[in-house]
């Protein structure tokens, strides 16, 4: 039986352990770029993302466009499934680069696409931004990453139905219910500054607002169609995003100051890293946020000699991914360490301690601290 | 003596940053479009990561870790996650010498 001994809880056990050992808010490995060349990388620009939006609005128009023309026709089908990947699996890198504020040079551009694109996946921006900081401060930290998609041991069906975007519409839904009637949970209030709550308010009545009167053409139309277009894409469009999702940290290391450890990045098809706006290089995000996602490529060949190396498909990646998600049902310390190339700079273990797969995880409760992170 | 140099004006390129330590304390000297220079302290007022390896764009610097906001001529916080403003500092320019002002 597995020993489900780890505490995800965001104020939890683990949390406070991670801590104790400072794995928090702790200084993580970097390869060294000169600063020139940084500075270059990090450059902002508006095209590429003006190009890429006008693509993808246009699409998703004419999809949706060709989807109401059809409907109900089984026809329509194909138009549906288009739009609902870009309304839900496109939007969500959206939402990601645009929250970072590297989509856009021009600011306001930024934010005009994180708000569609955080109305699109029913996400909150005032509390996604927040979280999505704390992902970047605490990378697979237990007990204070909230962005971990799958515990030790795994919950299997929840992976499954992960792909029908089940948990994506009801948890965010139900959040959004409650900070329409003001209501923040005590974990969401653990990163969202008490100054930004009202903002976090007013946004998720608006979309109430806007929710409602769908439901009203709903029925004065006597068709789901309206929930076609708004809403429901969330449960027939998000398994891109999930795909790519389950590749960036599933499998890899718990507890490291090391994104070479616990973070994936996966060569994939073109169309997928439209979709995917280039988060496929992601432990070279994880290292360097600041770079926008058209120079992660540029990055990824600056640094490539100091990760483990790429995974040359979206196969190779859950050949990897599947078999380790089993083996922790029988040991959940167990994790891929991937093996750097000579070139690399070796793991730190004056970090995070030697941490070897299957031995105990610094940072979960019921194992001796680890000496090595004094 | 309030008036510390910190670098050579040669040493920042135009828009761009640098770290500068002095008596326990870290500042951030910048040298913005126009040439002219500012001091900011140097970490960020979200969590404590140094603005040294940030972005200077225009008058805004980006801290490096979540892509918090400083206008680094007032200090005001202009993008989340940075809520708190950060302290900025005098300067001038004393024969090809940035110096700061620290009361
Ligand atoms: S540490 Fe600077 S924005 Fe978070």
């Amino acid at each position: 039986m597995a020993r489900t001994n780890r505490d995800y809880a965001l104020l939890g056990r683990d949390a406070r352990l991670a801590e104790e050992i400072g794995l928090v808010s702790a200084a993580w490995y970097h390869t060294e770029i000169p600063r020139k060349l940084m500075k270059d990388l990090m450059q902002r620009g508006d095209l590429p993302a003006i190009r890429d939006t006008i693509i993808l609005f246009a699409t998703m128009i004419g999809s949706a466009a060709a989807g109401i023309w059809l409907w109900p026709s089984w026809w329509s089908a194909p138009f549906w499934a288009i739009y609902g990947v870009l309304y839900a699996s496109a939007m969500d890198s959206r939402w990601h680069e645009c929250g970072h504020g590297t989509a856009f040079r021009t600011r306001w551009m930024n934010d005009a696409l994180y708000q569609i694109a955080c109305f699109c996946m029913l996400r909150n921006p005032v509390v996604w931004r927040w979280s999505h900081a704390r992902h970047h401060t605490d990378t697979i930290i237990v007990g204070h990453d909230p962005e971990i998609i799958a515990m030790r041991p795994a919950v299997v069906a929840r992976l499954i139905l992960n792909f029908f975007g089940l948990f994506e519409l009801w948890g965010n839904g139900k959040a959004t219910l409650q900070l329409i009637f003001g209501h923040m949970p005590e974990t969401t209030c653990s990163f969202v500054p008490a100054s930004e709550q009202p903002k976090a308010f007013r946004i998720a009545r608006i979309w109430g607002l806007i929710y409602l009167s769908t439901a009203a053409l709903a029925v004065w139309l006597g068709s789901i169609l309206p929930f076609m277009v708004i809403g429901m894409p969330i449960l027939f469009g998000s398994w891109h995003m999930v795909m790519t999702g389950y590749m960036q940290h599933l499998g890899l290391a718990e507890n490291v100051l090391d994104h070479r450890l616990n973070s994936r990045t996966v060569y994939i098809n073109p169309v997928s890293r439209f979709i995917y706006w280039n988060m496929n290089y992601h432990v070279e995000h994880h290292m360097f946020p600041m770079v926008p996602y058209h120079a992660l490529p540029r990055l990824h060949a600056l640094i490539r000699h100091d990760l483990p190396p790429a995974h040359p498909s979206i196969l190779s990646a859950y050949a990897e991914i599947i078999p380790t998600l089993a083996r922790q049902f029988r040991n959940p310390d167990w994790f891929v360490k991937r093996q750097l190339p000579a070139t690399a700079k070796p793991y730190r273990p004056e970090f995070h301690g030697d941490l070897e797969p299957g031995q105990p995880t610094p940072g979960i409760g019921g194992y001796p601290l680890p000496h090595a992170a004094e | 003596m309030p008036w510390i140099t910190a670098c050579s004006t040669d040493d920042i390129e135009t828009e761009d940053l640098m770290r500068f330590d002095h008596a326990g304390r870290s500042f951030a000297i910048y040298r913005s479009p126009d040439d002219e220079f500012f001091c900011t302290d140097g970490h960020c007022t979200h969590e404590r990561v140094h603005l040294a390896d940030g972005l200077v764009m225009d008058y805004v610097v980006e801290c490096p870790k979540h892509n918090g906001q400083f206008d680094y001529r007032t200090g005001e916080a202009v993008r989340a996650p940075v809520c708190v403003n950060l302290a900025t500092f005098q300067t001038r320019v004393e024969d090809g010498q940035v110096q700061i002002f620290i009361p």
